[in-house]
């Protein structure tokens, strides 16, 4: 823009020297150049967010492999539109090449499967959420793990009464023994648990997922903790339930263990599970 | 068919060129204007009234308006008819999505996934058969702001406040290119991140977000630096619309034994290039059509004094 001699006060009309049709034609070249170059540094910018990984997102269900997940993606949130309960979002600025990409916060909405039919999925019109998976338990999105095992209630001995995310909370979940087929505010349904074992009562895959099991404190007092899966497909719905602030449960993207093309999607991280069995035995 | 080279080239970016030879109805239309002026004081009159006359601009305003709140419905009320965004969308269940997004999206997962192929070309058959890049005066919300912006800086520039400072157009050819192999090199579709046609669709459909900064930045650019530059110089979905439209049987045609000469169509267009034809002793034929750059917008109908420019259905009888 530098070429251009506007950078003096505009002149009055006439005052300008009149440029020869070479010489017009050299300068719209030139700011076309530098207009294009600009547009085009724009990818390493938007590629920083990704790369130094400023936001580890839970992607929806199917979701292949982050980076080619990013680059499937059209941004046109046909997911965000059929999703029942509303779970998925779309990314801002902040997120580099994610800028309209879908994610989901658990903390805030999880997925409870409430569509059955995996509905983010047959609506991508990309296969950037993989056409692959067929059942929730095929969906690999991240991983649940208990983050802050010491304000854990069901560690500490300790029931649940009442509503487990205060009456201001919006999120839904389908309690199939109230409406089998429509979610319902988790602030319309308190509960009552002798040991608080939400993030196990809730969870949409069941036991091959998350388990509570007794554990040995030392304080002699039979006590129980919330062991999570390889069945884990990070749906997140624990993580939304846990009556603690913040959540002990919280969920991991599991970005590197996305669906990749062609492979079985079958395939979880048996290790990382392992991992977290062992920590929570000893 | 070198008539349609010639004007795939102009679209691409070549400037029009004065013609070599014309049809002997339009060189006889030619001399009888030769040495005539304008017509004085009754044109100015019409020319006046004419920019008293939006009736295509409104009832183009009511037709994008009335697309893009479609979509907004389809999720807001639940309606269901047109549901996603203008990248890609489902009209009643049918896939539908954006040519050129499209292919970026093939080119950097390296597969064409079959729901994605059924939607582009539908799409292009669907634009291509009305008139290519009426989708950016009829359909594209950016274009609506742009327009706006476009008003801002003309007001502005008749102040002697800014000034527009064209680029060259075959800067959006070139952008379209790299765009196509930035997304099939690096598997990252930078267009489709800074698009800002997607982002004000989703933010309309979906609220709005920290990105309608970009669109703020990009009509700023438009005001102050280059009038119209996104449309003109930069976006790679009105050139695939162009090229996709340019057998396009919505045409605006011109009528040379009309025309006054006198340009004001050309000041009011998006792309004047394609209007070239109405400067005195360009045009090749007494009846032509504006080349395929075009996007049907109606703004020179609107302004044209002499009834010089229409819009005509190709193979049909005269559509008004």
């Amino acid at each position: 823009m530098s070429e251009a001699p506007s950078s003096s006060p505009p002149e009055k009309k006439g005052s300008r020297p009149r440029l020869s049709r070479e010489q017009e034609q050299r300068r719209q070249m030139l700011r076309g150049g530098l207009v294009a170059l600009g547009l085009l540094l724009l990818q390493p910018l938007a590629w920083l967010p990704v790369v130094r990984r400023w936001r580890a997102r839970l992607r929806p269900p199917g979701a292949l492999e982050e980076t080619s997940f990013l680059g499937a993606c059209i941004k046109c949130g046909q997911c965000v539109q059929v999703c029942p309960v509303e779970a998925i979002v779309l990314a801002g600025v902040s997120d580099g090449f994610g800028l309209g990409v879908p994610h989901i916060d658990p903390r805030r909405q999880a997925c409870d499967f409430s569509c059955d039919a995996l509905s983010c999925i047959l609506a991508c019109p990309t296969g950037a959420l993989s056409h692959a998976v067929r059942t929730r338990e095929e969906v690999h999105s991240g991983v649940a793990r208990l983050a802050r095992p010491e304000a854990c209630l069901a560690r500490k001995g300790e029931g649940f009464h009442g509503l487990a995310r205060g009456p201001g909370f919006s999120g839904r979940l389908r309690y199939a023994d109230i409406d089998r087929w429509h979610p319902i505010p988790v602030r319309d349904h308190p509960y009552d648990r002798e040991v608080c074992d939400l993030c196990v009562l809730e969870c949409p895959i069941g036991e091959e997922a998350i388990r509570l099991v007794p554990f040995d404190d030392g304080s002699g007092e039979r006590r129980f903790t919330p062991r999570v899966r390889h069945g884990c497909v990070g749906c997140g719905v624990c993580e939304m339930i846990c009556p603690a602030e913040p959540a002990c449960i919280v969920v991991d993207a599991r970005a590197e263990h996305g669906v990749r093309r062609g492979r079985d999607p079958h395939h979880g991280s048996p290790d990382q599970d392992m991992r977290q069995e062992g920590k929570d035995e000893a | 068919m070198s008539r349609l080279l010639d004007q795939l080239a102009i679209v691409l970016g070549r400037a029009p060129r004065r013609p070599q030879t014309f049809a002997p109805a339009a060189a006889a239309i030619h001399a009888s204007k030769r040495g005539r002026g304008l017509k004085g004081a009754e044109l100015l009159e019409d020319i006046h009234e004419a920019h008293e006359n939006h009736t295509w601009r409104n009832r183009r305003w009511a037709v994008l308006l009335a697309i893009n709140l479609l979509f907004t419905l389809s999720f807001w009320v639940d309606i269901q008819v047109l549901e996603g965004s203008l990248t890609a969308s489902r009209l009643l269940g049918f896939h539908l999505a954006d040519p050129y997004s499209s292919l970026l999206v093939a080119l950097a997962e390296k597969a064409v996934p079959v729901n994605l192929a059924i939607g582009a070309v539908t799409v292009a058959l669907f634009w291509g058969l009305i008139g290519g890049r009426a989708f950016c005066a009829w359909a594209c919300p950016y274009h609506l702001v742009a327009e706006w912006g476009e008003m801002l800086h003309t007001r502005l520039a008749r102040g002697g406040l800014v000034r527009d400072h064209p680029l060259h157009r075959a800067t959006r050819t070139v952008l379209w290119a790299a765009f196509a192999i930035l997304a099939f090199a690096t598997g990252y579709t930078l267009f489709l991140t800074l698009n800002p046609i997607g982002m004000l669709s989703r933010a309309l459909i979906y609220g709005p977000s920290l990105a309608l900064a970009w669109v703020g930045l990009l009509l700023t650019f438009e005001v102050l630096y280059a009038r119209r530059a996104w449309c003109r110089y930069a976006c790679p979905i009105g050139l695939t619309y162009g090229i996709l439209g340019a057998k396009a049987p919505v045409r605006v045609t011109f009528d040379l034994e009309v025309c006054a000469h006198e340009g004001e169509c050309r000041k009011v267009c998006e792309v004047p290039h394609v209007l070239e034809l109405t400067i005195k002793g360009r045009a090749e034929e007494a009846k032509m059509d504006v080349g395929p750059d075009c996007t049907r917008c109606g703004l020179c109908i609107d302004t044209c004094p002499t009834g010089a420019l229409r819009y005509e259905l190709k193979g049909v009888k005269r559509l008004l």
